[in-house]
């Protein structure tokens, strides 16, 4: 594959200095906290935030060069460097900023329809509730309902189409799913213009917090080891900035550390609510770094221990370290869902966008790290044969 | 030569530069130009509106939600990004540069599309470069107004002439190697503190 996009030379920042990207979601924490903290100034680096209202902006701005580097959402480096719907761009992913972090939540009134959905975070009893739901729809000529995700390539519209399949739901055929930009969610729930979403963080939390949703399931319950997103820059930036873009990383594996643990979680959640960062309660943001999340307004808060994580080790290795099967992972869901349709260069893209070579050369961090990632049916993907999962246990209606 | 014939769909929650865009349009002879300044049910209006081109301002998160249509095959006609060669980089480096963005139908040829664009671009800047004349307009009167009210204080209570009070502004702006405007603010805020 080759690149042949020039980055303009006038837009490059200084040496020392990075401008990176974000958009308002408590999962850029690492970012926030790297500069807040001190942790970039330590390794030298200067980190120019920059709010974003859209992940097609972050992307054309990395494409542009007018971003050293970005919050993606995990899925979108491996879409950039296939050109899907866009310019292909060689974006690489050097650091996994964090696991976790989104839910699936239905409005009040879906929720009332649907009836039993089983216990709070069980897949496949929530799962076969939206199944009878639009059966008992089609059977009385009703709409069908829309479901909202985040965007095209991300790990909240996979997890959603995941969730259904396993269920016997075709989500191209049943239901209509669409994108909704996360700060407007909530409003789009109130509405009725969605009827279910998978959002991140903190995002379902208002949905509960203003009565109009009720959580079904956070999605580590249904991919319990999975990057949600990660730190994106241009290859071509890697290659001619190595030394700033190894300091970024360790500044980053500092400020994720300290955003792991438990007594930051309040002055973390105090940093991450301010109005230049995401803008809401900080209260709200504190119940997604602990986990307790509020299913139902009124109801005492559910414990989901390892909701949202930031560093240490995962089920499959360390957290922050890219690990090629999680990009093969993304890539197979692209491929299920034919969003693309040649999976030897899909598979390529993946293995190249979540290769370890820049954590492992930042950190010098002896790692072991497992060649498999498990779902909730039990299903298990195999990095050394990504292959055999689509041909056999993927899409189940197929 | 325009082609007059597209649908354009413009989305831009600034209802004064929407308004300049549609002007230019019009101008060089589109008729079917629809406005867009809320996002709200933005799917379903595009669906009705079935536009062969979408412009939209980069402030605008809905960008993602159009972004979700290339990739629904049962809509009859779906929008796609304009750029999806290498070779359109300059072209997207105007439009972010200009704060907009383009997607058009799919099976459209961009070069139908191209002078719309240009326009579009053309006619964003040329917004932005209003709005920061006029905001620099604003501040300064904001400062000469300022520096009006200090030399009042200072004629006041030193018992000086205008022109005195002047050269005193100016000089300590100079040795404090301040601006003027910034050394006027300071004595007037002294003058509310000490009042």
């Amino acid at each position: 594959m080759t690149f042949d996009t020039a980055t303009p030379s006038t837009r490059r920042s200084s040496a020392g200095r990075l401008r990176i990207g974000f958009i308002p979601l408590v999962d850029c924490a690492p970012l926030i906290v790297a500069r807040e903290l001190g942790f970039a100034a330590d390794e030298g680096l200067e980190l120019d935030l920059v709010r974003e209202v859209s992940w097609a902006n972050i992307r054309d701005r990395i494409l542009l060069g007018h971003f050293d580097a970005a919050h993606m959402l995990a899925p979108m480096p491996i879409a950039a460097r296939l050109g899907l719907g866009h310019v292909r761009v060689p974006i690489i992913a050097p650091f996994v900023l964090n696991q976790g972090g989104n839910s699936i939540a239905a409005t009040t009134a879906l929720y009332a329809e649907g009836g039993d959905w089983g216990g709070f975070g069980d897949p496949l009893a929530s799962g076969r509730a939206l199944a009878r739901l639009l059966e008992a729809r089609r059977a009385g000529g009703a709409e069908q309902p829309t479901f909202a995700s985040v965007h095209p390539f991300s790990c909240h519209h996979y997890q959603l189409r995941h969730w259904m399949a396993a269920a016997g739901i075709d989500p191209d055929r049943d239901l209509r799913l669409v994108v909704v930009p996360p700060p407007h969610m909530v409003a789009a729930m109130e509405a009725g213009d969605v009827d279910g979403v998978c959002v991140g963080a903190p995002w379902t939390s208002r949905a509960v917090d203003a009565g109009v949703g009720r959580l079904l399931l956070p999605t580590a319950a249904l991919w319990p080891s999975a990057p949600e997103k990660v730190l994106g820059v241009r290859e071509d930036f890697a290659e001619r900035r190595g030394e700033e873009l190894a300091a970024l990383l360790r500044a980053l594996d500092r400020a994720a550390a300290w955003a792991e643990e438990p007594e930051n979680r309040p002055r973390l959640a105090e940093i991450m609510a301010r109005d230049d960062v995401i803008g809401v309660p900080a209260a709200a943001v504190m119940r997604t770094l602990s986990g307790n999340l509020l299913v139902e307004k009124g109801a005492a808060p559910v414990p989901v221990p390892g909701f949202l994580r930031f560093h240490g080790e995962g089920e499959t290795g360390p957290i922050n370290r890219p690990r090629a099967t999680d990009g093969l992972w993304f890539a197979a869901q692209m491929l299920r869902w034919r969003q693309t349709s040649d999976a030897e260069t899909a598979f390529a893209a993946a293995r190249e966008a979540f290769a370890p070579t820049w954590w492992d050369a930042a950190l010098d961090r002896p790692s072991r790290e497992a060649a498999t990632l498990r779902t909730f049916e039990g299903a298990v993907f195999d990095g050394g044969d990504p292959e055999r999962w689509l041909a056999g246990a993927g899409p189940s209606f197929a | 030569m325009a082609d007059t014939s597209l649908t354009i769909l413009v989305i831009d929650e600034n209802p004064a530069r929407a308004q300049i865009l549609e002007d230019g349009l019009r101008d060089a002879g589109h008729v079917d130009v629809v406005r867009l300044e809320t996002t709200h049910e933005l799917l379903k209006r595009v669906f009705e509106i079935d536009p062969d081109v979408i412009l939209i301002d980069l402030a605008s998160p809905s960008r993602d939600v159009l972004e979700q249509m290339f990739q629904v095959s049962r809509t009859v006609k779906r929008p796609v990004a304009m750029f999806v060669d290498q070779s359109d980089t300059a072209m997207i480096e105007a439009s972010v540069d200009a704060g907009v963005s383009a997607y058009i139908v799919d099976g459209l040829k961009k070069e139908r599309v191209k002078s719309i664009l240009d326009m579009t671009v053309s006619r964003f800047n040329a917004f932005d470069h209003l709005t920061r004349e006029l905001q620099r307009a604003r501040d300064e009167l904001a400062e000469r107004k300022v520096i009006e009210r200090a030399k009042g204080i200072l004629m006041k209570s030193k018992g000086i002439t205008e022109e005195e009070a002047y050269g005193l502004l100016r000089k300590t702006a100079m040795n404090e190697k301040l601006r003027l405007a910034d050394i006027a603010r300071s004595v007037v805020t002294a003058a509310q503190l000490l009042g």
